[in-house]
């Protein structure tokens, strides 16, 4: 049976209640919204990218603990990394939550662990993958808003 | 609501005001003795669907192991049997709505398509450009896209009557958007996100005195309210049969028989032509005009059911107990720190939508699933009602004939809970 602890862990209410990156960043600054329409979450990264690299990302948007943990976790977790890197992150983390792959298929997800029992809770999925696929749509230049549907 | 707050009228799970034995309701309902998630259901989500008596279920598993063929067609008995079955549907909906003729009773897929068809016959028929339709700010997205799409197309404006911080409809303002270019008035009997009931019956009046027509989404109201059209005195009136204990799927649009007869079919092909060539085709009579193809035969069936079961507990009855658990829910839960109610219209029934501060309604959502209490979290398909409130989403608990004050108890335990993993 699906255990709430599974997916409100520590770490994921800590970053929900202080999320970090939490602001906008301005020109030169790559930014894309994401929607979810089931919820009315909205979420919107901005990126700076100097060559490959993601320099700085931050976030900014209103939504559930999961959403909000999220996208704070995420903007942790790739700074520095290369564009290539997050988008081999985001296809572990989506294979994650959605149940798709198997611990070891995953080594390089770090702290985005915690988000693994997320994959209990389909109806959650959504919240957690949020952030990503506006990161997507950031790192593809698409400037109409994404939405999970 | 509609009479002044009341202390909770339960001694164990029998009111004392009515008498109204909930435990024989409830052993109606097959689906009530599912646990989920290891605990007894706690079926709160009665404003999206209502759950369905045994008598619905049989009809329809009946329809199709005795009755199945389709109608209006055949010589042979079955279809005979099938066709009387569904008609007569027919007749018990025009005495559930006291509609003046049963041709007055279209059958549709829900509400939603009712509205449609509306804005696209008479909708399409009576509006022009530079004219107007006059909504209000506490419809369900089915009341408002049909006629932002008529209004896209004709070159017309979209009026919306606004409401107070209570999530009652402001009459004057409503009055004063009442134009020489108003063609359609559409609104609301019962909003679904906050439970308002609006004063229909004063709606009609003003926009009759103009001399235009009305049209009620019924949808929220007619499991909760006694409906006499012909009292009311609209001109449309939709509802779906999935939220009055009815399967899915299955609708009603009632329109006063002189507005039917006048507007153009909704959809072509078979039964609602009385003849065909590659030339010109006849179109049927009301209602049958409206009823293009085979219709949802088993649905029909399943909704003469379902109205037969409301009329054998009658809807007094059932307001009256929906009426204690929402005066019982608005005290109980409404008194829980952190809670804010959404929607504290007077008039009201069968809904109470609530924020918790700093805790978003999907996280409430999810922790009340594990304890076996369905609600619904989100925008409830009311967007604009949202906005109004400057929310992105509620909590919403809404009430049927089934559920008991044990229920909210076990409401107000679980928001306990929530509070104390995200508080």
């Amino acid at each position: 049976m699906a255990d709430l602890r599974d997916m409100y862990q520590e770490v994921i209410l800590e970053h929900a209640k202080s999320p970090r990156n939490y602001r906008a960043l301005g020109t030169p600054a790559v930014k894309a919204e994401g929607y979810n329409p089931l919820c009315g979450d909205r979420c919107t990264i901005y990126l700076t990218i100097r060559g490959d690299v993601i320099e700085d990302i931050a976030f900014e948007g209103s939504g559930c603990a999961i959403s909000r943990a999220s996208a704070s976790m995420m903007t942790q977790s790739l700074k520095g990394k290369t564009t290539g890197e997050a988008e081999g992150l985001f296809k572990s983390f989506h294979g994650m939550v959605t149940g798709q792959n198997s611990n070891g298929d995953r080594p390089q997800l770090g702290k985005l662990e915690a988000f693994a029992g997320v994959s209990e809770f389909p109806a959650r999925v959504k919240c957690a993958t949020l952030a990503w696929h506006t990161l997507e749509a950031a790192l593809h230049g698409e400037h109409e808003p994404v939405t999970t549907e | 609501m509609s009479t002044p707050a009341l202390a909770p009228r339960s001694e164990g799970r029998r009111s004392i005001r009515t008498g109204f034995d909930v435990e024989k309701i409830r052993s109606d309902f097959p689906i009530l003795g599912e646990r989920v998630h290891g605990r007894p259901l706690v079926y709160l989500d009665n404003a999206a669907t209502s759950q369905k008596p045994q008598v619905v279920i049989e009809a329809i598993a009946h329809y199709y192991r005795h009755d199945n063929a389709n109608i209006h067609r055949g010589v042979h008995l079955l279809s005979q049997r099938a066709t009387d079955e569904f008609e007569a549907v027919r007749v018990a909906v025009q005495s559930f709505l006291n509609a003046r003729e049963h041709r007055e009773i279209v059958f549709v897929r829900g509400a939603t398509e009712g509205i449609n068809l509306v804005a696209q016959t008479y909708g399409r028929q009576h509006v022009d450009e530079g004219d107007e339709v006059l909504i209000s700010a506490m419809e369900h997205h089915s009341n408002i896209v049909p006629w932002q799409m008529l209004c896209a197309e004709k070159h017309a404006t979209l009026r919306v009557a606004p409401i107070n911080d209570a999530g009652e409809l402001q009459m004057e303002e409503f009055e004063s958007l009442l134009s020489p270019r108003t063609k359609v008035v559409a609104i609301t009997h019962m909003s679904n996100a906050l439970g308002s009931i609006n004063p229909i019956h004063q709606i009609v009046r003003m926009a009759h005195a103009r001399n235009i027509p009305v049209l009620v989404d019924g949808a929220q109201a007619v499991p909760h309210l006694p409906v006499d059209v012909q009292e009311m005195d609209c001109d449309f009136y939709v509802f779906s049969g999935h939220k009055v204990y009815g399967p899915t799927g299955i609708g009603v649009l009632y329109g006063k028989a002189g507005l039917l007869e006048e507007m153009p079919p909704y959809q072509g092909g078979g039964d609602m032509i009385s003849s065909v060539t590659f030339e010109k085709t006849i179109y049927n009579k009301v209602p049958h005009k409206f009823e293009a193809g085979t219709p949802d035969i088993a649905g029909v069936i399943g909704l003469g059911a379902a109205v037969a079961y409301v009329g054998s507990l009658g809807l007094s009855t059932i307001s009256t107990h929906e009426h204690d658990l929402l005066t019982y829910a608005t005290e109980r839960i409404g008194a829980i720190p952190g809670v804010q109610l959404v929607g504290t219209a007077k008039q009201k029934a069968g809904v109470l939508s609530f924020v918790l501060d700093g805790i978003h309604p999907h996280d409430v959502g999810t922790i009340l699933d594990l304890e076996g209490i369905a609600v619904r979290t989100g925008h409830h398909c009311a967007q604009p009602v949202m906005d109004r409130f400057c929310i992105p989403a509620t909590v919403r608990a809404s009430f049927a004939v089934y559920n008991t004050t044990q229920e909210i108890d076990a409401l107000a335990r679980g928001l306990d809970k929530v509070k104390e993993i995200l508080g």
